[in-house]
C-alpha cells in the first residue's frame, strides 16, 4: 500500500477545501440556517409535532443529509473531474498509485469534507431546535457510511463528466429531488398508502429514515433495511468504481 | 542469447532479448484508438542505461503514446515493455518508481504554490518528504525564489520548469521529456540542455521527444525516428550522421559554363542557373576519390573557380528525407 500517495492525495484534496471555505463549508451552512428558519420557525411553528417531535428537531436529520449528500458527490466529482479537466491526471496515472489508493485519497478527502459539515451543521441545529441523540454510535455510522457512499458516487460522476455541466445535472436533477421527496421534512407516514409505497422505491428514504432513527428512536423503514440499503448502495458504488479502473473508463485510452 | 543478454519473460507473454545495460526494452508494441487509429504498429525498441535517446517524429507520428504507454497512462494494444526488468502491466508499481514524466502542454495546478506541487509528485511516488532535494531541485531550475508562488502567477517558462522539477522532486533513474522545449526562448532552451547534460552525468536516463533536431543534434546520444506509428530507424547520432549524411562541395567559377562538361560524368553535378556555380553532391561515407580527387578532375577538364566552400547535410535533412521518403 503506497500509503504516502494517499497521504499526498488526501492532504491535497482538503487544501483545497481550506482555501475554498465559503463555498464549501459557509455557504451550506447559511443554506442550512435559512431552512431553519423558514421550516423551523416560521412555518414549522404551526406544525406541532412529527410523531411527538417538535417539527424543527424533526427537520434536523433530513437537513444534514440533504447537505451531506450534495456535498459528498460535489466534493468528490470536482475532486477528480478538476485534474482530468487540466490534464494534471497524467500524474497520478503514472505514478505507483493503486485504484483503491486513488480512491482513498480523492473520496476520503470528500467524504472527510462532507462529514466535518455535518457536524457543523449538527451544531448549527442545536442553537435553533433542541437536540437529542439516542443512537451517537449508530447515528456517526450511518453518517460516515452515508458520505463515503455518496462520494464514491460522486467520484463516479468526476469521471463520467465530460464538461462543467454534467456535474451539476446529478445533484441537482437527481439527488436534490429525491432528497425532498425522501422525508427530510416528512415522515413518509404522512404519504397516502399509493405515495408511500412509491417513496420506498426512492432508495434516500432508507438514508434519512435510518439517520432519523439514531436521534429519536424512530423511523419509517425497519432501521436494519436502512443498514443493508446503505451497505447495498456502497457495494454498488465499489463496483462500478472497480470496474472505472478494470476497463480505464474515461482515464486511460 | 548474447554474453550480455538476459531474458525477461511473464507469465505466459513472450520473452524479451534485452542487454545487461538496456533500461526500457519495449517489444512488439501496438496501439490502436477507440476510433480506429491506428498510433503504434509493432514498435520495437531498447534504451540503454544512462543515454540520451531522441525519439524524431512529424506531429501524429506516435511519439506522446509510445512514451504514455511505457509511463503507464496509454495501454497498449499489444506488446510488452519493461522497465529496468519490471513489466509495466505486472509489475506496474516498481516500474513507475524508476520513471519521471514532463509532459508536453503545461498541466499544472493553478491554484497551489509551487512547493507544493513539487512535494505532491514526490508523495505520489511513494516518497517521505525530502525538503533538502526539493530546495536542490528548485533551486537547480531557478524557481526557489517562486517556492511560495502560486503556479497561477509563473510564465510559461517557468511552468515548463516547473513540470520538470516535478518530474525530478522522486529522483528518478529514467527521465522522459515529451517536447521539453516547445515554446521557450532561446536562453531557458540552453538551460535545459545544460540539466539533462547534468542528469545524464548522474546516470539518468533521458529520453526526449521534440520538434528541434537542434536539440537533439545538440543533446542526444542515439536518435529514433518514428513515423506513422512505425519506428523507422534507431542508428546512434554520430553514425546516423555519417551514414545518412551527405556533402556538398561548391565551387565560384572563374568562367560561367553552359553545361556540365562531360568530363565530369559520373558525378552528382548541379550547375547554377547562371553557370557560375558548381556543385558536387557525395556522401559522406563515400571515400571513392574524395574531394581531391573531384578537384583534380576540375583542374584536368580545364576548370579554373576562385573560391570554394563545403557543406555537411544536418539531422534535420536526415529526418526530412526519411519521413518525405516515408510518407
Amino acid at each position: 500500500m503506497n500509503i504516502e500517495a494517499v497521504r499526498a492525495i488526501y492532504m491535497f484534496e482538503m487544501a483545497r477545501a481550506r482555501r475554498t471555505v465559503t463555498q464549501t463549508i459557509v455557504s451550506p451552512v447559511i443554506s442550512t440556517s435559512l431552512y431553519f428558519v423558514v421550516f423551523g420557525a416560521a412555518i414549522g411553528s404551526r406544525i406541532q409535532s412529527v410523531g411527538g417531535i417538535g417539527y424543527g428537531s424533526f427537520i434536523v436529520p433530513g437537513l444534514v443529509m440533504l447537505s451531506l449528500l450534495a456535498q459528498s458527490i460535489s466534493n468528490a466529482s470536482f475532486g477528480i473531474y478538476f485534474p482530468r479537466f487540466t490534464g494534471t491526471i497524467y500524474e497520478v496515472l503514472s505514478a505507483p498509485v493503486s485504484p483503491l489508493e486513488i480512491v482513498l485519497g480523492y473520496a476520503g478527502a470528500a467524504a472527510s469534507k462532507s462529514i466535518i459539515l455535518g457536524i457543523i451543521i449538527l451544531a448549527t441545529a442545536g442553537i435553533f431546535v433542541p437536540l437529542h441523540v439516542e443512537h451517537p454510535v449508530w447515528m456517526l455510522a450511518f453518517l460516515v457510511l452515508t458520505a463515503a457512499t455518496f462520494s464514491l458516487f460522486g467520484f463516479i460522476i468526476g469521471i463520467w463528466a465530460d464538461g462543467f455541466e454534467k456535474l451539476q445535472i446529478v445533484p441537482l436533477l437527481i439527488v436534490t429531488p429525491l432528497t425532498f421527496l425522501g422525508g427530510s421534512f416528512y415522515s413518509i407516514n404522512m404519504l397516502p398508502p399509493p405515495w408511500r409505497t412509491v417513496a420506498l422505491f426512492n432508495p434516500v428514504v432508507y438514508l434519512i429514515s435510518g439517520f432519523r432513527w439514531s436521534f429519536y428512536g424512530m423511523a419509517d423503514v425497519n432501521v436494519a433495511v436502512s443498514l443493508g440499503m446503505t451497505a447495498v448502495f456502497l457495494a454498488l458504488a465499489l463496483l462500478i468504481v472497480a470496474w472505472i479502473f478494470r476497463t480505464g473508463y474515461r482515464l486511460k485510452a | 542469447m548474447g554474453r550480455d543478454q538476459v531474458a525477461v519473460r511473464g507469465f505466459g507473454a513472450p520473452a524479451i532479448l534485452t542487454g545487461m545495460d538496456d533500461i526500457i526494452a519495449i517489444s512488439g508494441v501496438s496501439k490502436t484508438y477507440a476510433s480506429g487509429f491506428v498510433a503504434l504498429e509493432g514498435v520495437d525498441l531498447t534504451i540503454r542505461r544512462g543515454e540520451i535517446f531522441a525519439l524524431l517524429g512529424p506531429n501524429g507520428a506516435g511519439k506522446t503514446t509510445l512514451i504514455s504507454i511505457v509511463c503507464g497512462i496509454v495501454r497498449a494494444t499489444s506488446g510488452r515493455v519493461t522497465v529496468d526488468g519490471h513489466d509495466i502491466v505486472r509489475d506496474w508499481r516498481a516500474a513507475r518508481s524508476l520513471i519521471g514524466l514532463v509532459p508536453q502542454e503545461l498541466t499544472t495546478d493553478a491554484f497551489e504554490s509551487v512547493w507544493n506541487t513539487v512535494s505532491f509528485t514526490r508523495g505520489l511516488f511513494g516518497l517521505r518528504a525530502k525538503p533538502a532535494h526539493i530546495e536542490s531541485v528548485l533551486r537547480a531550475l531557478s524557481l526557489w525564489d517562486k517556492k511560495d508562488s502560486r503556479v497561477m502567477t509563473l510564465s510559461g517558462g517557468m511552468k515548463r520548469r516547473l513540470l520538470i522539477a516535478k518530474a525530478l522532486a522522486h529522483e528518478p533513474r529514467i527521465l522522459f521529456l515529451d517536447e521539453p522545449t516547445a515554446g521557450v526562448d532561446v536562453d531557458l532552451r540552453h538551460d535545459m540542455w545544460q540539466l539533462v547534460s547534468r542528469l545524464r552525468q548522474e546516470g539518468v536516463t533521458v529520453i526526449l521527444t521534440t520538434h528541434y533536431i537542434e536539440e537533439a543534434e545538440e543533446m542526444a546520444d542515439r536518435v529514433g525516428v518514428i513515423n506513422k506509428g512505425e519506428l523507422v530507424l534507431v542508428r546512434n547520432k554520430a553514425d546516423l550522421l555519417h551514414e545518412l549524411g551527405s556533402k556538398r562541395l561548391s565551387l565560384r567559377l572563374r568562367s560561367p559554363l553552359a553545361r556540365v562538361p562531360e568530363a565530369l560524368a559520373g558525378w552528382r553535378l548541379e550547375l547554377s542557373s547562371d553557370g557560375s556555380e558548381l556543385t558536387c553532391l557525395y556522401d559522406a561515407k563515400d571515400v571513392r576519390d574524395g574531394v581531391g580527387g573531384f578537384l583534380e578532375r576540375v583542374r584536368e577538364a580545364g576548370i579554373e573557380f576562385t573560391d570554394l566552400s563545403t557543406t555537411e547535410s544536418s539531422l534535420e535533412d536526415i529526418f526530412v528525407s526519411l519521413v518525405r521518403g516515408r510518407n
